[in-house]
């Protein structure tokens, strides 16, 4: 059982909630991510962790409500407990000092991006990060990135804040500017993968941080396996990290897709109950 | 060695067992006919998770107890991986004292619920009962003797806690609480040791609750037998994953003086062909895991599973039984097994095979996946198959499969259960430096002792062996607590 000791929430369908989890405040590092079962009958989901607090023996989760599991956890008050929470999984992002970063993050994948940015940072790098975001009010941890980051350039798809325009062109505009020896993309597949074939233009190396559904995420069952180079991967173990230029994004979303039936079925129903 | 056979001695001369033995002859005893398992209807139990076997009644456990003939050299016993006195609980059966037949069985076994249900009996103590070996008749019912002690124990409320020797205060770490773990949790907590448990998934028991199904071995059941190590006072802690939430030397700086890894064989395998990752493919593990361990088919929780009407599951082995019997549960119109040999090799066991036919399933055996499609949105719809026939014998000892060519077809599949086999997971041996392994990821063990290439650091169970069964792994824990015993006790006296 692990408490919940605050909750805020960045905008309608976005909050931050921070998680008692001594151990894993601990060792987890950047890149990092856990598992959570919400309740007896809840499912498993992966969640990257955004930060933690050794001393206080906490955790930092971003959560944004897509289906029955999301909405549950911000209906969650701090104080209430989450049933089960496991980590820190994965493999840590490889930090070290390289040059200039290029940091891109769409929506909630800021959050898992901002320890990254913090790590590069302080191995001694440049670092630039883009933003990317719908509208302003989805525009999170700004404040946080500018304290890591050389320069953060905030891209909206409706203008409401910073430049109009997609993630993309923020990271164009960057590359088209400077030499940019590394980038980290992380954010919704549709956006990885437009983001990849940008950095791939100007043979940048990239790396991607994935998230596709889990049942363990310690490598038993394979649900979150995905194709990498042509091989197969689980993304639980071998990753969430990969070359992004080698990732089958395509696949990735069509398996993101797989219970989309039985998710929309089953928040429809949980929607019921909470009316 | 010579221990154990002075101890049986001694125990089989015992005045109770000498009356029992000249109570009946030896001819009357070998005349019976061996005594055949309850079982529930197929067409019933193929649409729901009720256990298939229903056990002995006490009359049939008693006809099956005295066919057993308390041989001066039971040979029965070395076909048990943990050393059941075989014998001597099946003749406190033959005297109507069954609570004492149980606690036999916990002398040396710490899931006796369990072991009767899954264990292969009649590649172990059963092939090697004097009934088989001499008389060429059917065995003992060994194992479902086992099964009837341990739940007339359970149905008795009477359950026995094992003596438990005095605290010793040394900390020993278990990692895993899979059978190989709960083994040595419990042998090393009878011994003294202040025991802890350590367990990635939310729930005790590793396989037998994620991996064997409830129509097989109720989950309740593995409670039962978990509760009582509870009781004896062995710690579990569930959400841990040594090797990630700490390490090894974390522990060791938290006290704890010796470990023995059962973290198990997680890592499934795939065959790598054409369209494997499309949407409706699942590895065992993952298929099973949703269904058993998380509830998947129940509509009150939360977790899904793809459960289509032509279900096929690919492989020969228990997993793919109990894979393609669980896709039969949930509903398939077909559920078949699809093996690239013949019956004759498959790796399950016989009444697996046989409660997978009278439920259904089709065998399609020597054949073989070769690509998968889909349709637009990525679900598996149809598997390519190639017909094989089989060659010279490989390394194994079974007969190579070759495919024949211009043999191929397709059929209509929404879901596709990968069972070929499993590799050890690596998040442990990854995490421990030095640590030696073989070239197939498992870790190297003293035969004997059980202990790795690092000292007070031992292993088994599918984590050493790459994939085997129930039984094995616990054999595995119980050398391991003895090794690891005297490992301490030699580090004590220093």
């Amino acid at each position: 059982m692990n408490k919940i000791v605050e909750k805020e929430f960045f905008s309608e369908n976005v909050a931050k909630l921070v998680i008692e989890a001594p151990e894993i405040a601990v060792s987890r590092k950047p890149g990092h991510f856990v598992i959570i079962r919400i309740d007896e009958k809840g499912e498993r989901i992966p969640l990257t962790i955004a930060s933690s607090d050794s001393e206080k023996g906490t955790i930092t989760l971003v959560i944004q409500k897509v289906g029955v599991t999301s909405a549950k956890m911000l209906a969650l008050e701090t104080g209430d407990f989450i049933r089960d929470v496991v980590g820190p999984l994965g493999e840590a992002t490889h930090i070290e000092k390289i040059g200039t970063v290029l940091c891109a993050g769409g929506g909630v994948g800021v959050a898992p991006l901002l320890p990254i940015v913090e790590g590069f940072k302080k191995a001694g790098n440049r670092v630039i990060t883009v933003l990317a975001a719908r509208s302003k009010d989805l525009v999170i941890l700004e404040e946080q990135m500018r304290e890591f980051s050389d320069e953060v350039i905030i891209m909206t798809d409706d203008g409401s804040y910073g430049t109009k325009g997609l993630v993309t062109h923020g990271m164009e505009e960057v590359i088209n500017r400077e030499k940019v020896n590394l980038s980290v993309v992380i954010g919704p597949a549709i956006m990885m993968k437009f983001a990849a074939l940008t950095t791939k233009k100007y043979n940048i190396k990239t790396y991607a941080s994935l998230n596709t559904i889990m049942v363990d995420g310690t490598g038993m069952c394979g649900a979150c396996r995905i194709t990498v180079g042509g091989k197969t991967k689980f993304v639980c173990v071998d990753g969430p990290e990969f070359d992004a230029h080698e990732v089958d994004f395509d696949q990735m979303m069509s398996r993101l897709g797989a219970y989309k039936e039985q998710e929309m079925e089953a928040y429809e129903n949980y929607l019921k109950t909470v009316e | 060695m010579e221990k154990v056979a002075e101890y049986l001695k001694i125990e089989r001369a015992q005045e109770w067992r000498g009356e029992l033995r000249k109570s009946m002859k030896a001819k009357e005893r070998t005349s019976r006919e061996r005594v055949d398992m309850l079982e529930r209807d197929p067409d019933i139990r193929n649409k729901n998770i009720d256990e298939v076997n229903l056990g002995l009644t006490e009359e049939l456990a008693l006809l099956e107890a005295q066919r057993c003939l308390d041989c001066p050299n039971p040979t029965c016993i070395s076909g048990c991986p943990v050393g059941i006195n075989i014998p001597k609980f099946i003749k406190k059966i033959d005297a109507h004292d069954f609570l004492g037949a149980a606690v036999v069985l916990k002398e040396t076994n710490a899931l006796p619920a369990v072991c009767g249900r899954v264990c292969p009996q009649e590649k172990q103590c059963e092939n090697n009962c004097f009934y088989t070996i001499s008389l060429k008749k059917p065995a003992v019912a060994i194992g479902h003797l086992e099964r009837f002690a341990a739940d007339f124990e359970r149905d008795s409320g009477k359950v026995a806690i094992p003596v438990v020797a005095e605290s010793n205060g040394i900390k020993v770490a278990v990692i895993g609480s899979g059978p190989a773990g709960l083994s040595a949790a419990g042998d090393l907590r009878k011994l003294g040791y202040d025991v802890t448990v350590f367990e990635a998934l939310h729930e005790i028991g590793g396989v037998l609750k994620y991996g064997i199904p409830e129509f097989r071995l109720p989950n309740e059941i593995v409670d039962v037998e978990i509760n009582v190590m509870r009781d004896m006072g062995v710690k579990f802690v569930t959400n841990f994953i040594v090797g990630k939430t700490a390490s090894v030397e974390d522990l060791k700086a938290q006290g704890f003086e010796a470990f023995f890894i059962g973290s198990g064989a997680g890592l499934p395998r795939f065959m790598n062909i054409p369209g494997e990752n499309f949407n409706g493919i699942f590895s065992s593990n993952e298929y099973l895991t949703r269904v058993n361990l998380m509830n998947a088919a129940n509509p009150e929780y939360d977790t899904p599973v793809l459960s289509g009407k032509n279900v096929a599951v690919i492989g020969g082995g228990n997993t793919a039984m109990d894979s393609v019997r669980t896709a039969k549960r949930l509903g398939a119109e077909r559920a078949m097994i699809i093996y690239r040999r013949s019956e004759e090799e498959m790796p399950a066991r016989l009444e697996e095979v046989k409660h997978a036919k009278e439920e259904g399933i089709e065998f399609m055996t020597l054949h073989n996946p070769v690509e998968y499609f889909a349709d637009e949105n990525g679900r598996v719809n149809r598997v390519r198959i190639q017909k094989m026939e089989l060659g010279e014998p490989d390394a194994s000892g079974r007969r190579r499969p070759y495919p024949i060519s211009d043999s191929e077809f397709e059929i209509d599949v929404d879901t596709v259960v990968v069972s070929v086999g499993v590799s050890p997971n690596p998040i442990i041996p990854s995490s421990i430096p030095d640590l030696k392994m073989t070239d197939w990821g498992t870790i190297v063990v003293d035969k004997e002792t059980m202990q790795s290439s690092i000292p007070g650091l031992f292993a088994g169970g599918d984590i050493v062996r790459g994939g085997a069964t129930v039984i094995l792994a616990m054999g595995d824990g119980r050398k391991a607590a003895a090794g690891m015993h005297k490992y301490l006790q030699e580090k004590v006296k220093k």
